[in-house]
């Protein structure tokens, strides 16, 4: 690769990042600017942002009157040059780009499958154009058909029992994020040299791993010669590195919005760019080019367009999800291994979107928590969550020593390294449900039908803990190998038929991949066995013997109240689960990781899941990720998050989330203008002056 | 010897209103008063609860450590005093750990004849949370079933003992929103020099569900909740009031 500086460059340090292979950390770590002050040099919205933003409330409202979807595309099949240049209003936009010609219209993405395509649409009142149709079913198959072409029966009736459920088999898996930065720092010509090389270095011994290894890179090239495209179709040369703020963005947006053009994937995550950003801001700044407004209009304009990010769903898929979330996630914040935290005034600025445009949950913003963040930043954090509820937080100094300090979070926990790690996105296994197969040998509870193996089910009124322990392990035994060779049969169709070229356009060659399994349901599981051990649990069966409820004698330790009784329980099923897991072969040789993060499907999992041993009834929603059940944990929020906090991160690796709620008046008192410390000399003075 | 036990009616791992910082408290059961507006009604039987012992209670706390950095332990009721030798032992453990103790109490049960007997629980006791009901002796029957005077001259020897108070008070609509009162109030805080905070609590309705749960009739009937303005208003009627004293020396 050609190690020639370019003038785009002037001022930033020099290092491995300009000499010859792609580094955006190293990049970073040599030109970044930590700021250890508070928020009080943010800018409020320019004019202009305020013109455009009433235009998105405008259309917002309108999209809401025409019962959640203003327009489809219903012809054009999407890819990252499909469509030609969108704006709200070209004259105000500092950023552009849309995923189709306009705003607020929703692309057609078939390659996932037909199916769901015909069904968004359809369910919204619009309807695929027959000549798309044809073709995705008659001559190019789909994601989806190449899975159900290659499921067993048992995959496909425990997909039907929702044992497995929310599996991205009719649908893009998503949970990738291209290294979008590159766009910016290289310039896209510089990429396409480098895929170049890579695949001119690759084994020519032509065995399925390396044929598909060559295919692949050939369509990424393809995919970055592509993105050149999109920028010229928006009147801008990105095949040069970006030269200010306003390109950085610019071309780092370009690099996203190819992605979200070519792929409707379940969680479409941006990474890790307020740094990144900043250091082009800074440089501006620094020169006299733009004023803090301008850097503050940049960054809002950026955020809005990541907020229009739009995907044509089906009605079934937004209750899996309770709306229609994108995961546009951005990390921010952090600290670097070499000790320095990672805050810089573009950390701020990104937060302050939440003011300028209002709170909105996407993009996702994600801070990087660690107690050795700088106590400015953690205050605007508290500020904004009281006043915003908007922001999320993860534990840096758990994830740091796993991944460095340029990882980033897809979805809502899942951390990988930017550009050099993916992960197949794997949904999750019903573990609750998982123990009732235990209690019935195999008969799901609903269905009345053997789904599972035909274990002996329990005998006798009561439930024996250590007899239930036994079947468990056996029937978790059973779901977990199941479970991960129907992700084997997804994965490898997903990389057949909707390959994200341009996503991994954006990442090394050599790429780790985790295999991302997920579990739902523990705090239900953890209070069921719970309630065995330490109360009396009476089996109720029906008329065919199978135990549809359960009567609770006494009281048990609940999970969620910081007492080990019961909490040990949770970690060892944890654990148990993803040491199953772990002995199975994984597509590709991703390494196995476990989840246990269900945000808000645990409602639909829980009309799945019939009446369990905790005394939930059937129907009842689970709790969301490792929450505790609602309404159990009563000895306070220290206590509830010292159980969650419990939990192995070594054994679920993908990430462990926890919905935390609270008014933000039982946080203390600062903001409480009736309360608060007194100084009676002070009044003493005052009585006397007056 | 018999264990030293306290019968608790409840604990809370993440008390953020109960003193400085994030606290751990422990309400302890059973109170002789009877406030119109108490929304603890299950706190006021004396001899229910659990029965803990106060080691018990500190190994507890101590898995909250982190949590309470810039915090502590509240003490709070039902009426602690009720059981103070169990609360000073709970403290001396506290104090032991380098833990910050708080009191809250209304101060019902001091003995101005006696007032010696309180010194080893005050010992102990880092800040004391005081609730000052009503500031007229009269509204203070009405209001409570008790007279001020023990819980008045206790705020007295809390500021000779020099140990450092929060005033709180309660603010209900009709009962003590009247700037009279408020005034007067303000006047007797004028000389507690130890007084470090001046909490006003807007009357909220959120206690009826316990009475209606427990079976008894709600003495407040259809009173509305303060709104946070009115507290705000009724804050500097108190701070009036302390410098109009200040004016009068």
């Amino acid at each position: 690769m050609a190690e020639k500086w370019r003038q785009e460059w002037d001022g930033f340090t020099p290092g491995r990042w300009n000499r010859g292979s792609v580094n955006v950390r190293d990049f970073i770590q040599h030109n970044y600017t930590p700021y250890d002050g508070n928020e009080d040099f943010l800018k409020g919205p320019t004019i202009a942002t305020k013109k455009l933003w009433d235009q998105v409330m405008e259309l917002s409202r309108q999209e809401r009157e025409a019962g959640g979807v203003l327009d489809m595309d219903t012809q054009i099949i999407s890819t990252i040059t499909s469509h030609g240049p969108g704006y709200l209003d070209k004259d105000l936009e500092t950023i552009v780009g849309f995923q189709t010609d306009k705003p607020f219209k929703r692309s057609l993405q078939p390659f996932g499958g037909i199916r769901m395509a015909q069904n968004a649409c359809h369910e919204n009142g619009y309807e695929v154009d027959p000549k798309v149709v044809e073709i995705f079913t008659k001559y190019r198959k789909t994601h989806n058909q190449g899975v159900f072409d290659v499921y067993t029966p048992e995959m496909r009736l425990a997909r039907k029992s929702a044992i497995i459920t929310g599996l991205p088999d009719a649908y893009g898996r998503g949970r990738i994020i291209g290294d979008y930065r590159r766009v910016a720092l290289y310039g896209v010509d510089w990429l396409i040299e480098d895929k170049k090389h890579q695949l001119a270095t690759s084994l020519a011994r032509m065995t399925s791993e390396n044929i598909r290894l060559r295919e692949e890179l050939a369509d990424q090239l393809r995919a970055l010669d592509e993105l050149k495209e999109l920028g010229r179709i928006y009147g801008f040369d990105i095949s040069r590195p970006a030269a200010n703020a306003q390109e950085a963005i610019q071309w780092l947006y370009f690099g996203y919005l190819a992605a979200v053009k070519e792929q409707n994937g379940a969680a479409m995550s941006l990474g890790r760019t307020s740094t990144f950003v900043d250091i082009y801001i800074q440089r501006d700044l620094e020169k006299g080019l733009i004023t803090e407004e301008q850097a503050q209009e940049y960054v809002d304009h950026f955020i809005m367009k990541l907020r229009l990010v739009k995907f044509a769903r089906t009605p079934e898929y937004n209750e899996l999800f309770s709306g229609d979330p994108t995961w546009v996630t951005e990390s921010i914040g952090g600290i670097g291994v070499d000790g320095r935290h990672m805050v810089t005034k573009t950390s701020f600025r990104y937060l302050n979107t939440l003011n300028n445009l209002g709170s909105a949950p996407e993009p996702n913003m994600t801070v990087l928590w660690s107690t050795r963040l700088p106590r400015p930043f953690k205050e605007f954090c508290a500020k904004m969550s009281i006043r915003t509820s908007s922001i999320q937080y993860e534990n840096d100094d758990l994830m740091r020593p796993v991944h460095g300090d340029d990882y980033a979070i897809a979805c809502c926990v899942s951390s990988m390294r930017v550009g050099k790690e993916m992960q197949f996105f794997g949904a999750r296994a019903n573990l609750a449900k998982c123990l009732l197969y235990a209690i019935n040998g195999g008969v799901d509870e609903r269905m009345k039908v053997q789904v599972g193996p035909k274990y002996r089910p329990v005998e006798g009124d009561y439930l024996d803990y250590d007899d239930v322990m036994s079947k468990y392990d056996d029937m978790m035994e059973w779901l977990a190998g199941l479970y991960v060779n129907t992700l084997n049969v997804i994965h490898y169709m997903h990389d057949k038929y909707c390959y994200e070229k341009l996503q991994m356009a954006l990442h090394d060659r050599e790429v780790k991949r985790y295999f991302a399994t997920g579990i739902a349901g523990l705090s239900v599981v953890a209070d069921s066995l719970s309630a065995i051990k330490y109360a009396k649990v009476k089996a109720i069966r029906d008329e065919d013997g199978i135990v549809v409820d359960y009567e609770i004698e006494g009281d048990y330790p609940k999970y969620g109240n910081n007492d080990d009784r019961v909490d040990d329980i949770a970690v060892n099923i944890v654990r148990t689960f993803m040491d199953k897991i772990r002995k199975h072969h994984t597509y590709r040789d991703s390494v196995p990781t476990m989840s246990i993060l269900t945000i808000t499907s645990n409602v639909v999992y829980g009309k799945k899941t019939g009446n369990t041993p905790d005394g939930r009834k059937m129907g009842q929603p689970l709790a969301p990720g490792a929450n505790p059940m609602h309404g159990r944990d009563t000895h306070g929020a220290a206590a509830s998050l010292s159980s969650v906090a419990k939990l192995p991160f070594r054994h679920a690796q993908d990430g462990i989330s926890n919905t935390f709620s609270i008014v933000p008046d039982a946080l203390g008192k600062d903001d409480r203008l009736f309360m608060g410390d007194i100084d009676l000399d002070l009044l003493r003075q005052e009585a006397q002056d007056e | 010897m018999a264990e030293l036990v306290g019968y608790i009616h409840s604990t809370e791992s993440f008390g953020t209103v109960d003193g400085p910082g994030i606290r751990y408290v422990v309400f302890m059961q059973g109170c002789p008063m009877r406030c119109l507006y108490c929304h603890n009604p299950d706190s006021w039987a004396i001899g229910k609860g659990e029965a803990r012992s106060a080691e018990e209670i500190i190994s507890e706390i101590r898995k909250y450590r982190p949590f309470l950095k810039n915090g502590g332990l509240t003490v709070s009721g039902g009426e602690p005093m009720l059981q103070q030798e169990f609360v000073t032992h709970l403290f001396e453990l506290a104090r032991k750990e380098g833990i910050h103790t708080a009191l809250d109490t209304s101060g019902i049960l001091f003995d101005p004849i006696h007032p010696e007997k309180v010194d080893p629980l005050l010992r102990v006791t880092d800040l004391v949370l005081l609730d000052i009901k009503h500031i007229d002796e009269e509204e203070h029957r009405k209001l409570t079933g008790h007279s001020n005077r023990n819980i008045l001259a206790f705020a007295k020897y809390l500021r000779d003992q020099k140990i450092p108070v929060w005033i709180r008070h309660v603010v209900v609509p009709g009962i003590t929103e009247d700037p009279r009162w408020l005034r007067r109030l303000g006047a007797f805080l004028a000389e507690l020099d130890n007084m470090k905070a001046l909490d006003v609590l807007p009357y909220h309705t959120m206690g009826k569900v316990k009475y209606e749960k427990m079976g008894i009739p709600y003495p407040l009937g259809d009173t509305p909740a303060l709104t946070k303005e009115a507290a705000i208003q009724a804050r500097s009627e108190i701070i009036k009031g302390i410098k109009e004293y200040f004016k009068q020396r």
